[in-house]
């Protein structure tokens, strides 16, 4: 009985001091963002910032609109098949339009790049730590955070909700697709009812959900590498750790905003 | 004043005691050499002079600052007037050689990008990589990346020089030209070194003054001479190993005796 109840505080304690040290590691991070801004920052880790938005954005580009457009046709199709027996196919043109702006696209943008980027910044910062560059950039007076971490956080704060909007636009394109092959619904009409059922608090809500999942991202990724110790094979493990733990903190993330937009009336 | 002092300085991981109340002073434009065997303590020390982790107990004065209770902000500033060159190089893998060693030029000071250049060359002439700049690290080999990584540390014409196992991994014959080099740092530039080896001719080579560390204890500080002369146990073991000697540790034999009474019941 004493071990298991030792084995439960281990693991509480184990999962608040991780949870303590994620809201350090933001802190740190807020307070040294302001050194990768464009004009008053330091230029250098603006570059850092621009070159992690390409590859947090640009490069994973292909992978979410494709991702959108099979999710896009999937939900037009799961939902055609029920609303039409009731005659009701034109609220699958809602159902997509909303169902993406507030949800999937924000969410399947944070699948793509938590499986993409967050690994990347886990396996990054973990073999800087195991060839001791971390240790290097510290004995030359630079903060690793602010060298490090703050421009990829930068960058996948403007990259995420960008690829958001352009999975929303995709996701919708595909139901827009498939009213066009089921029913013969011109695309601009389609366009013109989708536009009409999304409301802009749909919109900023999505918004706000990639932001929050953008930092949930960045943040365990690169914890995930700070936390690496030992050898090549640990930053193996980091880096499944760090998919792992920042997709579920995501779905967990996106329930709780749901719910705070369900019961506040935002939705 | 010694410009470095460390004085009853205790470091323990996880209850081990990995040094033990060490003292020891190092003069302005000494070459000390940390001398022992693998697991001695002697990189952690190094560790702790550089700031890169805190002691139980004791304190290292690093140009009059202690670098066990200072503030961030005041051991970056000592950081700056060091430099360390680590046993695997730690160059920036994303980096060319020539942006790994102009890293802290553009960061810390103000000279203009062609002064940066200029002293950037000067650097590669000095360790004999003149024409190997626009590498990558990867692309160079082991001595090579050492010699690099010897160039950046002279970037910010550091007081101190520190070297992590610089002959580690390394043929006798580059090993041989990596001391050499050492020498010459030492004749042009009169820094203060401290190096950590378990390399005796390269230690004998190149050493103002030996620190002998056994478990996590200095048995022996003096000159090439003293340390020859020395007739400590430890130091005499280190110095002139046998098979002979080394079988008859206590746990050695304790193992073979114990094995070999396992044995003869099945002869």
């Amino acid at each position: 009985m004493a071990t298991v109840l030792e084995g439960v505080g281990r693991k509480t304690i184990d999962q608040l001091d991780y949870i303590g040290s994620l809201n350090i590691q933001l802190w740190a991070t807020l307070r040294a963002i302001r050194s990768t801004l464009p004009f008053v920052g330091n230029r250098y880790r603006w570059r850092a910032s621009v070159k992690q938005m390409l590859q947090i954005g640009v490069d994973a580009l292909p992978m979410v609109s494709l991702m959108a457009i099979c999710t896009g046709f999937i939900l037009a199709m799961q939902g055609a098949a029920e609303l039409r027996r009731f005659g009701a196919l034109h609220y699958v043109i809602d159902l997509v339009a909303v169902g993406f702006t507030r949800e999937l696209g924000p969410l399947l943008t944070a699948v793509a790049v938590s499986g993409r980027s967050g690994s990347a910044f886990a396996a990054e910062i973990g073999t800087m730590k195991v060839t001791e560059e971390i240790d290097a950039l510290r004995v030359m007076a630079f903060e690793p955070v602010e060298f490090v971490l703050a421009p990829k956080y930068l960058a996948a704060l403007i990259a995420v909700p960008c690829l958001s909007i352009i999975s929303n636009f995709f996701g919708i394109l595909a139901g827009g697709l498939f009213m066009f092959f089921s029913t013969h619904l011109g695309l601009l009409l389609y366009f013109r009812y989708a536009l009409d059922s999304i409301q802009l608090h749909d919109v900023i809500t999505g918004l706000i959900k990639s932001v929050a999942f953008a930092t949930i991202i960045a943040h365990v990724g690169c914890l995930e590498g700070f936390r690496v110790s030992g050898g090549p094979d640990a930053v193996g493990r980091s880096t499944t750790s760090a998919v792992v733990k920042s997709t579920f903190l995501v779905i967990m993330a996106d329930a709780v905003f749901t719910a705070i937009f369900y019961f506040t009336g935002k939705m | 004043m010694p410009i470095i002092s460390i004085r009853d300085l205790t470091v323990e991981y996880d209850g081990r005691r990995v040094l033990d109340a060490v003292n020891l002073d190092i003069e302005h434009g000494e070459t000390m050499v940390l001398l022992g065997a693998s697991g001695c303590g002697k990189s952690t020390l190094l560790r702790q002079v550089l700031g890169l982790e805190r002691p139980k107990s004791g304190s290292i004065l690093v140009k009059g600052t202690d670098v066990t209770r200072c503030s961030e902000a005041e051991l970056n500033t000592v950081r700056r007037s060091i430099g360390v060159a680590f046993q695997d190089a730690a160059l920036f893998n994303s980096l060319s050689v020539e942006d790994n060693i102009a890293l802290p030029l553009r960061e810390h000071t103000r000279l203009a990008p062609s002064i940066i250049e200029l002293v950037v060359a000067m650097n590669l002439a000095v360790v004999d990589l003149a024409g190997s700049g626009k590498l990558l690290p990867q692309e160079l080999s082991g001595g090579m990346r050492k010699r690099a990584a010897v160039a950046r540390a002279l970037a910010l014409d550091p007081e101190i020089l520190f070297f992590d196992e610089p002959s580690a991994g390394l043929d006798p014959i580059v090993a041989a030209e990596l001391d050499e080099l050492i020498l010459l740092l030492k004749e042009a530039f009169g820094v203060t070194m401290i190096i950590v080896t378990h390399e005796l001719p390269s230690a004998f080579r190149i050493a103002d003054r030996i620190a002998m560390l056994y478990k996590g204890k200095f048995v022996e500080i003096g000159t090439k001479d003293q340390i020859r002369a020395s007739q400590d146990a430890h130091v005499r073991e280190f110095l002139d190993p046998t098979p002979e000697e080394m079988t008859k540790t206590p746990a050695v034999a304790a193992y073979f005796e114990k094995y070999l009474q396992n044995q003869e019941p099945n002869q």
